[in-house]
């Protein structure tokens, strides 16, 4: 590892920590900026008894000075301890971990779709004739368009109430995953093949290429071993901001096909003003976009030998 | 900091160029009717969109009710078509909000010097990290939903990205030869900043936000789809998609039509924004930067 590299990834680091300092500070802000007593803010619309109000106070050190009850927060929020919900009467890092499985399901078959499909849509394409381009780039054009959520409800109208071939709501296994996944996956997708056909067909004017084609390389090879290696870089450095958009499909998804997760669990809470729940969701994930971000700078010199040398 | 203002649907209006011109005035004319009927809905459809006549419930698709009849038989078209208004006032609404403060703050950053560059671009990088609608959904959880709280929640995670590209011209501008000379005549720095910088820096500015308003209406209508934005009586197409969720399975129009005219919007606001931007870059090698 060079110099520089490791000092960019200290750079990186640093900027993380400042980060997760950030968003723990906002849910800190964000507690005491609701309107009314703090107390009321964490119970939400859910009714409690006397003792456990005496409860949160004491938990939340509410009776203490500003300064003392934000370093409270933070030490706790740092050992992992996200707080109580009181709507569901069960710690947050409870509730989380039994509506994480569904979701993840969910997303790691979305994701999954979405890139086999959009690698072999922008192989296909990639330095084709206008119209087969113009055809591709028309149908990512409108994919890119659509909001998420009426992709779910068409594909339902059609699959499930017009032609009946899989379940409307819930579903187990298999049936009851492909629709949300696909309706998770196309839109996605849209956007990852015009990244990657854009990537692919400026690699295939590299010198390189003519090498590989002059040795006398069918053009599938050419795409396959040569190019696609160059076309996925650009989408490594999306992975961050598709995490993030993930998250939110998840949401969106589960509440058009009824499904159990952490969607349900997060309207649920905003519904209910449950801050607890909504600021431990949306700690995690600042925490989780941060270390996908770091393990990439990590990964990136293994993917690209020549950021090794560079910078 | 190029890649700071490279955001996804920037990169797909940019690859949206290629299409042919004829595309590009299709997009404009639909556009241009779409907001004519935001304006003007009362051009289009003689109906009124909260009448219900429960008798021609459920009515599919016919001369009379183009786009078929609701649950309590309320005409889908007409609804559709008022629902313009509601679904831009909230998308451009969001948009305007985020570009104002945008502005104010990416001025700030790129002129006021190191100090306050370095906490406003910290904060940036931390609203930038949250996932856009989970950092939505915690703001809706403080403030409650509605049309107006969903437009604020919209608009705090997008401006971050508009304070970054005002910083980066500005910090451009700035150094330009222009500036310098207004400095030398001994202009005040106000007026550099309010008669040289402001303007130079506002194009690019306001064709980001051109594209960005389809954003900001695929994210308006997700949350109103959720509950959280515009409530359902209302004739937003987001609520309208949620207000007949239970009768999907018996009556397609109700689900197809208001997400249609969402889609056609956002196609329509990106191709002409793509065209906006491909000017743009052709008239001014060094505004912005295309991508990559």
């Amino acid at each position: 590892m060079t110099a520089t590299t490791r000092r960019r990834l200290l750079t990186r680091l640093a900027t993380s920590l400042v980060v997760i300092w950030g968003a723990i500070t906002v849910s800190f802000c964000a507690l005491h900026l609701t309107p009314g007593d703090v107390e009321d803010a964490i119970v939400g619309t859910s009714i409690v008894t006397p003792q456990v109000r005496a409860q949160i106070v004491a938990e939340y050190g509410l009776d203490r000075p500003l300064v003392a009850q934000y370093g409270s927060y933070l030490g706790r929020v740092l050992r992992g301890d996200l707080g109580h919900s009181y709507q569901r009467h069960e710690p947050v890092v409870t509730a989380i971990a039994s509506q994480l499985g569904p979701s993840l399901l969910l997303a790691v078959t979305g994701m999954g779709l979405a890139l086999i499909l959009a690698t072999a849509t922008a192989l296909l394409t990639a330095g084709r004739s206008r119209w087969v381009r113009g055809l591709a780039s028309g149908a990512e054009l409108v994919g890119t368009s659509v909001p998420m959520f009426w992709v779910g409800i068409l594909l339902l109208t059609v699959f499930s109430f017009q032609l009946g071939w899989f379940p409307a709501v819930g579903g187990d296994g298999l049936t009851g995953l492909l629709l949300p996944a696909v309706s998770m996956a196309l839109p996605v997708a849209a956007l990852l093949s015009q990244v990657m056909r854009e990537g692919l067909e400026r690699v295939l004017h590299e010198p390189f290429v003519l090498t590989a084609r002059a040795r006398g390389m069918g053009d599938t090879a050419v795409r396959l071993r040569h190019a696609l290696r160059h076309a996925l870089l650009p989408v490594v450095t999306l992975a961050g901001w598709l995490f993030g958009l993930m998250l939110g499909a998840m949401v969106v998804i589960e509440k058009v096909f009824s499904r159990e997760g952490l969607g349900g669990l997060m309207l649920d809470a905003v519904a209910g003003k449950d801050l607890p729940v909504v600021m431990g969701v949306v700690l995690i994930s600042a925490f989780v976009y941060v270390v996908v971000n770091v393990a990439l700078d990590l990964l990136y010199p293994l993917i690209d030998p020549r950021l090794q040398e560079e910078r | 900091m190029t890649h700071a203002i490279d955001t996804p649907r920037r990169r797909i209006a940019g690859a949206a160029l290629s299409r042919p011109r004829l595309g590009r005035w299709c997009a404009a004319l639909v556009l241009a009717l779409i907001v004519l009927t935001a304006i003007a809905p009362g051009l289009f459809t003689s109906g009124v969109p909260h009448e219900a006549d429960p008798l021609a419930a459920l009515r599919a698709p016919s001369g009379a009710h183009p786009f078929g009849t609701d649950a309590i038989g309320r005409d889908v078209f007409t609804r559709v078509v008022y629902g313009a208004r509601h679904s831009l006032v909230a998308a451009v609404g969001a948009t305007v909000l985020a570009v104002t403060a945008g502005t104010l703050l990416g001025l700030v950053a790129g002129l006021a010097g190191r100090i306050a560059d370095e906490i406003i671009m910290r904060l940036a990088d931390i609203t930038l990290s949250l996932p856009t609608l989970l950092l939505a959904l915690l703001v809706l959880t403080i403030t409650g939903p509605g049309t107006l709280n969903s437009i604020y929640a919209i608009a705090l995670y997008t401006a971050p990205g508009y304070a970054r590209l005002v910083r980066v011209q500005s910090m451009v501008i700035r150094r330009s030869g222009y500036v310098e000379a207004a400095t030398a005549l001994g202009l005040t720095r106000a007026r550099i900043v309010v008669r040289h910088i402001v303007p130079n820096a506002f194009i690019p500015l306001l064709v980001l936000a051109t594209i960005e308003v389809g954003t900001a209406l695929v994210a308006s209508s997700s949350l109103s789809f959720l509950g959280l934005g515009a409530r359902p009586p209302a004739p937003e197409w987001g609520a309208m998609l949620a207000g007949g969720r239970d009768y999907f399975s018996v009556a397609w129009w109700i689900a197809v039509f208001p997400g249609a005219a969402i889609t056609l919007t956002v196609l329509s606001i990106t191709v002409v924004g793509g065209a906006l931007q491909r000017r743009l870059e052709g008239l001014d090698p060094s505004g912005g930067g295309r991508n990559r």
